[in-house]
């Protein structure tokens, strides 16, 4: 990775805090966020990401990057928004009340196509709920909660180390697909304390912005003409290719064209960019799948229970089976297509710390029982509840 | 890029150890259970974590610190039954006391915690008098730590030592051995026949 | 010469700020008697003649008529969110400090919903020159009363005349800490245009009000509905007190014709601009980082 200076001189510390540390959820994703060369960080605290800010505070100054706390959350959306258009990498960090108020930006950026980090750290909700327990409530505002239509990737953590890769991840694939992107974590996982192997720097990937094929000047630059892949270059405020963004529907030209033509190509694209591309970016982790005819299907810390119980179900005998989504959006449904061919499921499980959200996800692609386990939040769903429906 | 993969390996029973550490603020709970945690994770080879209780309620009032250590990777992160109970003060051990698994090991900070009186199998030490004679009672965090790890072995001393050099502030490492010490080796003395 | 040559001599190529207009965004929304043109062309000289390279300028906005403005300026120019244009532009600003960085946009938009980021970006001192462009109402959606509507008048949202005091928006600026604080109207586009002229050399939180007439939104409802009604008001009210100790008495009202309406330089006083804490060396990716970026990108496709 490298990381332009404007001296040769060191910084006074290195960006990638390479080694095997004993890490704090929430501070392996700032300590990924440097690592992957953040340059801003605009944000607002709000238990339980405040860490994530902290860290930042501490660490981004002394590596040459900038941290702002914003008058709110509004603002902290679209300050990020507007350093990533500077040429920056630029992140927040908040939770279910603040991650509400970015919505409208959100929409903004997908919209302009402007590669953001969003972390939010789930809360019990709605409104201010429990704010210093966890919750999983957020994921269907994660791929909705803008008005309108559009695409989005949203990661969901399931330990410290993946609040880590994750991370890295998330700044890679808004920059490689110029969208909004999201590290959906839950309270259980920011505050959770285990090894994190940070690797050395030469180690992480940085992808770059596809970019104008031509210096500015030379001939007429669209920045909202997509390439095959659906994603168009882009260029910086400063660069000389005298860009115009705006929300309102636009042509390739990034002017607005308020006519139903414009809209409905701009729009199918925004989502095709990643429904089509969904295959190179959705990721998952499956555990004793093949012959298993229960499947419990889970994401961020639940996902531990879920894995304990599925552990503990093969011990019993029973052919039980986890499917952890690690992207939940683009949600794996092809592969749990795939697995319902195989022809040994017979019936779902989806444990999550709301009242059934990604259920719907589940029920959506399969006609075989979907059974909830669910919370409302403030706590996490132990293996024992899982196990039990598992056993049924 | 790596991802913390959930080990795809035969079922085995392994041996997983709950500890909960608990007092009040300031007493240094989260520091003893990080360094706990730490010792195992990154000097043991064993794997750990490390939660604790968070906001309001964990200011004034008794607080936790949770750490479980394992031989495979961890699950549910959370205590279910702790082998392992602490208490540094009268409030955590009414609250946390009956939580501990039976025939699991009971400490106690004897000056600030009367247990009940048929509550018989406990250790305690007088861990805020010892930190006072070595010279700052901020230390009896780790002389519990210390007489913990004495008691159960759950991690081992040399890694304990490693995770207090790599966390403290510098000036304060042999202290914080000396406490270790003091912790550790009074438990060795009560455990040898 | 005859009179003929003359008159050829008199025909040019060009407008003098041809350069700065995205002519293929024209011919443009905005009503016939409407202010937001003569403030773009005083933005556009301003750019000109600021000494900067044009690339080196950069022009936000939020929503509304005012809004639009960055739509026809030709620098890197960003259209946001109803309010957002401040927060946005600082964000622009604090990861590029080099870029001259102006938001244009309207009063509603600038001080009701986006009020909250104008107090604190004022309080910060965040290096962005604002051009507030009040028009005393909502004018795009169809004349609905802003928090800067006088008492009394009429708007499609206050049909029984407004009960609420006009925000005084160059004393809110000044209470709040911007580092200039002007306020023009369109009938004075010399002093406007020196006026933008002086926040480009300003590193810190400029605020020009800029007083304009809506004769569609604002105009017709309240007796300045003629192209020229509101014109006519600014030519023969308006006073300039430069560096007017007390601005706080010295609110607008239009329609209310007995009173004078005060214009001015009001505050010129630098002080230190806003900027994170930066201890390392800045790692950004400034335009020629990009460009080094990019080069490599090409060169490695020419390689392929």
């Amino acid at each position: 990775m490298t990381t332009e200076t404007d001296s040769a001189a060191p910084p006074l510390e290195p960006r990638v805090d390479t080694g095997t540390h004993f890490m704090l959820g929430d501070h392996a994703v700032a300590e990924a966020a440097l690592a992957a060369d953040l340059d801003f960080f605009g944000g607002y605290p709000i238990t339980p990401s405040t860490e994530i800010a902290e860290r930042l505070a501490h660490r981004l100054p002394r590596v040459g990057g900038k941290f702002v706390q914003m008058e709110d959350e509004l603002g902290s959306m679209a300050s990020i928004i507007g350093a990533s258009l500077a040429g920056g990498r630029a992140m927040t960090a908040t939770s279910g009340p603040g991650f509400s108020l970015m919505m409208e930006n959100i929409g903004l950026a997908a919209m302009m196509e402007v590669p953001v980090v969003v972390v939010d750290v789930m809360r019990a909700s709605p409104s201010t709920g429990l704010p210093t327990m966890l919750g999983q409530a957020d994921v269907l505002q994660a791929r909705w909660g803008s008005h309108g239509d559009y695409g989005i990737i949203a990661y969901s953590p399931a330990s410290p180390q993946e609040c880590f890769s994750l991370t890295i991840m998330a700044f890679n694939a808004a920059d490689r697909y110029r969208v909004p992107v999201f590290l959906m974590m839950d309270e259980a996982v920011a505050h959770m304390t285990e090894r994190v192997v940070i690797p050395p720097a030469s180690e992480i990937v940085r992808v770059e912005r596809k970019g104008p094929d031509k210096p500015p000047g030379e001939e007429r630059f669209l920045p909202f003409k997509p390439g095959e892949d659906l994603v168009p270059p882009m260029a910086h405020a400063g660069e000389g290719y005298k860009v115009h963004f705006t929300g309102l529907t636009h042509d390739e030209r990034g002017y607005p064209a308020l006519n139903v033509p414009t809209h409905e190509s701009l729009v199918r694209r925004l989502v095709d960019k990643i429904r089509l591309n969904a295959d190179k970016i959705k990721m998952y982790n499956e555990y004793l799948v093949n012959d298993a005819e229960v499947m419990v299907v889970s994401f961020g810390s639940t996902s531990r229970s879920a894995f304990s119980a599925v552990h503990e179900a093969r011990a019993r005998g029973i052919k039980a089976g986890h499917l952890r989504l690690i992207t939940i959006w683009p949600f794996p449904e092809s592969r749990i297509r795939r697995i319902i061919k195989m022809g040994n499921v017979k019936k779902f499980i989806v444990p999550e710390i709301n009242l059934g959200q990604m259920r719907r996800e589940v029920e959506r692609v399969t006609s075989l029982p979907v059974i909830g386990i669910n919370s409302a939040g403030g706590r996490m769903i132990t293996p024992d509840e899982i196990l039990e429906v598992i056993a049924k | 890029m790596m991802m913390s993969a959930m080990p795809d390996t035969t079922v085995t029973k392994t041996k997983t150890t709950q500890v909960r550490i608990s007092g009040f603020g300031g007493q240094g709970i989260v520091l003893a259970g990080m360094l706990l945690g730490k010792a195992a994770s990154l000097y043991d080879g064993k794997e750990a974590v490390f939660t604790q209780a968070y906001g309001p309620e964990a200011r004034g009032g008794a607080s936790n610190a949770d750490v479980i250590v394992s031989d495979t990777p961890i699950g549910y992160p959370l205590l279910t039954r702790p082998d392992v109970v602490v208490a540094m003060f009268q409030e955590a051990y009414a609250r946390f006391r009956p939580g501990l698994r039976e025939g699991g090991t009971l400490i106690i900070e004897s000056d600030l915690v009367h247990p009940a009186e048929d509550d018989t199998a406990f250790h305690g030490i007088a861990a805020s008098k010892i930190a006072e004679e070595l010279g700052r009672r901020i230390v009896a965090n780790v002389v519990v730590l210390g007489y913990l790890v004495g008691l159960t072995d759950v991690v081992s001393r040399k890694s304990v030592e490693r995770a207090i050099e790599t966390t403290v502030k510098p000036g304060t490492i042999d202290l914080n051995f000396e406490a270790f010490a003091a912790g550790y080796d009074r438990a060795r003395q009560e455990l040898r026949p | 010469m005859s009179a003929v040559a003359a008159q050829k001599e008199k025909v040019v190529a060009g407008h003098p700020i041809d350069q700065m207009l995205r002519h293929d965004r024209l011919p443009h929304i905005l009503c016939p008697g409407c202010g937001i043109g003569p403030v773009v062309h005083c933005y556009a000289e301003s750019i000109l003649e600021s000494g900067r390279h044009e690339d080196e300028h950069v022009c936000v906005s939020g929503i509304g008529c005012s809004g639009r403005a960055a739509g026809y300026i030709n620098v890197d120019s960003y259209h946001t969110t109803h309010g957002r244009a401040i927060p946005f532009a600082l964000g622009i600003a604090v990861q590029n400090p080099e870029l001259v960085v102006t938001v244009i946009s309207g009063d509603g938009d600038l001080t009701a919903i986006g009020g909250n980021h104008f107090i604190h970006a004022a309080r910060r001192n965040v290096d962005l020159n604002i051009i507030c462009i009040n028009n005393f109402n909502y004018g795009m959606t169809g004349g609905q009363a802003a928090p800067t509507t006088p008492t009394g008048a009429t708007a499609s949202t206050t049909p029984y005349g407004n009960t609420e005091p006009a925000f005084n928006l160059s004393y809110l600026a000044r209470a709040v800490g911007a580092s200039f604080v002007a306020r023009w109207s369109i009938f004075h586009v010399r002093q406007l245009k020196e006026a933008i002229l002086r926040t480009m050399e300003i590193r810190g939180f400029t605020f020009i009000e800029v007083l304009s007439p809506c004769p569609t939104g604002f105009g017709r409802a309240n007796k300045l509905s003629r192209g020229l009604s509101m014109m006519e008001a600014f030519r023969d009210r308006c006073q300039v007190e430069n560096g007017a100790p007390q601005i706080g008495p010295l609110t607008v009202d239009i329609t209310d014709t007995s009173k004078p309406i005060v214009l001015g330089n009001f505050l010129d006083e630098e002080r230190e601009p806003y900027g994170p804490v930066v201890m390392g060396p800045v790692t950004k990716r400034g335009p020629a980082e990009w460009a080094a970026v990019r080069k490599t990108r090409y060169d490695d496709e020419r390689h392929a």
